[in-house]
């Protein structure tokens, strides 16, 4: 029974180790700051998903979370099928798509000119729906889902990162400056942006609010998946895992002012970089309240959000 | 005048027909009404489903063989949701409308301390099959309250044995927020001075946390030479996968909540060489054709499978355990409910899948520390260990 640190091998990162070794008391932070960035990736990528649905309708989607539940599990299910990981991450990407679009279309839509509330508790609604149909498909157990490329840790200095953690940073790194140059390049991408601003105005020069409508809808739930796939390997994917997940992603949004692509991504990684660090140093109990709390903290001080965007 | 009369004696003749089968003394063919409780849906399912499973499973059996002394089973099974308030309403329900003879759970801790004060008050045999050691004790004060789930008392002895037994001095325990993981660390911190073991670290984390490394970290800033980490569900199996990810090769020993083949799924290369206290269901191919308890969980497991094709956990034991035990008292003592008690005390030497029980006035678990062996995971497999 052997004690204490195993950390086996040389490190890669000479320059890191020779920051921390003198001051043992930055190894933790280290560790705090690579879990509070992976888990920050996520929230940022959910807090996307509620800033573009925002944007084009001006409601909040409460099912946000839910697209990432039906992410994870539907790879999962595509995953035992047939082994073969791309295979499982464009399934459920794929499927999760078609159920954002299919909600748009046969939940919101024919409410039509409702009110912004009708049309937010009707998401709320959804999500609980998405999570009953979870709960009868998969019922309440946990599944897992193979890392991307392996579970070996790489070691960081006195930290250790999965590859798991590294393509849930590169990944999200990609689909957000994919969807910035979505945004400001293609024609379509300035169409949404067009709606966000003034729907009327739009509809005038031709573009078609309610195909924006579908596209944001089906692009939102497309990014929910995502999340949750790239999650799924470390965290298990479960039939509840959507509720705390798009509560978090829905608080980080509004950190970093929703409506606003690089706020969200802000706010996602602020939001976890706080939650890590407050469990490693303060206490693990308080978890879950952090997000909240700065959710509070910044609508006192600051109810644009950090980086502002519409109110 | 006539149509009165025509009337009153149609109200007399039904008023007969509903009352004539309350009267006279209970027919050969009546039913004994047991009462269930239990967490079917909610966060700990895990423990609710597979026992009102095994409680079904064993009334039915029951009834095909023609009943106790000719009388049927009737189970009223009701599902508390792991929330205190319906619980309560639950065994309200249970006792005034359905009159249950007995009841069987709850399946929580929380649940099982509101419930057993109305079925003390009201003199109904409780069997819960919930773990905290203050259900059924102190003695003097439960007279009407059995359990059959082993005391995390027992579980946390069973560690701390283990421990001293393999030079671990100085542990680091990891706790679910949770009434389970909050009864946990209460005996672990109690008990390790006892053992000689120093706990360096505590720390926290939620049922349905899903990244365990920073409490991980702060722990590998320690001189812990194990972790013992105290939860059930996924985060267990979390808890053992995060210590890989982090590259710490302390050994890890979980509690009995861990010992179910789900945490071997789910933690995958990562359940290697965790250890943790189990009730014998775990191994019981690995015991002796000697110990009283293998044919036992043998039958357990075999049926269990074939009738629920899901795989047998050792929670839904509990309420295996509780019914045959009340079988056993109602076969003696039929329908008088102090006499189905005082049965239920004098149990003795009753092989169960949760241990080989011996009730007494002052224990009405009736289970020791050898209820739990330890088990280690090699191969993806459980192994009785030392």
């Amino acid at each position: 029974m052997v004690s204490g640190q195993g950390r086996k091998g040389s490190s890669p990162w000479p320059l890191v180790t020779s920051l921390t070794t003198p001051l043992p008391i930055l190894a933790p932070l280290l560790q705090y700051f690579i879990s509070g960035l992976t888990n920050g990736a996520i929230y940022a990528l959910i807090a996307l998903g509620f800033g573009i649905i925002f944007n084009t309708t001006t409601i909040i989607n409460f099912a946000q979370g839910e697209f990432v539940m039906l992410g994870a599990l539907c790879a999962i299910s595509i995953y035992h099928l047939t082994p073969s990981l791309p295979l499982a991450f464009l399934g459920g990407v794929i499927i999760v798509s078609l159920v954002g679009l299919a909600f748009e279309r046969l939940a919101l839509r024919p409410v039509g000119e409702a009110s912004p509330l009708t049309l937010i508790i009707i998401t709320v609604g959804a999500g609980v729906f998405f999570k009953g149909v979870a709960m009868l498909l998969w019922g309440k157990e946990s599944y897992t889902l193979p890392p991307f490329s392996g579970e070996a840790p790489l070691h960081l200095g006195p930290a250790t990162i999965l590859p798991q953690n590294l393509w849930i940073l590169g990944l999200t790194l990609v689909l957000v400056l994919a969807l910035e140059a979505f945004f400001r390049l293609t024609l379509r991408g300035k169409a949404m942006r067009a709606c966000a601003y003034n729907p009327r105005a739009a509809r005038l020069v031709g573009i078609a609010a309610s195909r924006m409508v579908q596209f944001s809808f089906a692009l939102s739930a497309l990014l929910g998946a995502g999340a949750g796939i790239l999650i799924a390997p470390l965290t298990l994917g479960v039939y509840d895992m959507g509720t705390i997940l798009g509560l978090k992603g829905f608080a980080a949004a509004i950190i970093g002012g929703l409506g606003s692509l690089l706020g969200g991504v802000l706010g996602g990684l602020l939001l976890g970089l706080a939650e890590s660090f407050t469990c490693g140093l303060i206490s693990s109990g308080y978890r879950d309240a952090v997000a909240f709390l700065l959710l509070l903290v910044v609508l006192f001080l600051r109810p644009r959000g950090l980086l502002g965007g519409r109110q | 005048m006539r149509t009165k009369t025509w009337l009153v004696g149609w109200a007399l003749a039904l008023a007969g027909l509903i009352l004539a089968p309350g009267c006279g003394p209970g027919s050969k063919s009546e039913p004994y009404v047991i009462g269930g409780i239990f967490s079917i849906t909610g966060p700990q399912s895990y423990l609710g489903e597979p026992e009102r499973n095994s409680m079904e499973m064993v009334a039915e059996e029951i009834n095909a063989k023609g009943g106790l002394n000719g009388h049927p089973l009737k189970l009223v099974i009701y599902d508390d949701e792991g929330d205190v308030t319906k619980a309560r309403l639950d065994a309200e329900k249970l006792l005034q409308k359905d009159r249950a003879l007995a009841i069987i759970g709850p399946s929580l801790t929380p649940t099982s301390m509101t419930v057993l004060e109305i079925t003390q008050k009201a003199k109904v045999p409780l069997i819960s099959c919930a773990a905290a050691a203050s259900i059924t004790s102190p003695a003097n004060e439960r007279a009407w309250v059995f359990k059959t789930a082993q005391t995390d008392q027992m579980a946390v002895s069973r560690i701390y044995q283990y421990c001293q037994k393999h030079g671990i001095a100085k542990v680091a325990i990891l706790t679910v927020s949770t009434g389970f993981g909050v009864a946990g660390k209460e005996q672990l911190l109690s008990q390790a001075a006892k053992y000689g073991i120093e706990v360096l670290a505590q720390e926290v984390f939620g049922e349905k946390d899903t990244d365990m490394t920073p409490q991980l970290t702060k722990i590998r800033g320690t001189a812990a030479q194990a972790v013992i980490c105290w939860g059930t569900g996924p985060a267990p199996a979390l808890v053992a996968k995060n210590l890989k990810e982090l590259g710490l090769t302390l050994p890890l020993i979980q509690s009995h909540g861990a010992a179910s083949k789900k945490f071997i799924e789910l933690a995958g290369d990562a359940a290697e060489g965790v250890v943790m206290p189990a009730g014998k269901l775990a191994i019981y191919q690995q015991l002796p054709d000697s110990d009283p308890q293998k044919a036992v969980c043998k039958e357990y497991a075999e049926k269990y499978q074939a009738r629920f094709k899901a795989p047998e956990s050792s929670f839904g034991g509990y309420a295996y355990d509780a019914q045959r035990m009340l079988d056993q008292a109602l076969m003696k003592a039929g329908r008088d409910q102090a006499k189905i008690r005082d049965a239920l005390e004098g149990i003795k030497n009753f092989p169960g899948v949760s241990g080989v029980f011996n009730m007494s006035p002052e224990d009405h678990n009736g289970l020791t520390p050898d209820a739990f062996v330890m088990v280690k995971i090699e191969n993806g497999q459980f192994t009785l260990t030392d």
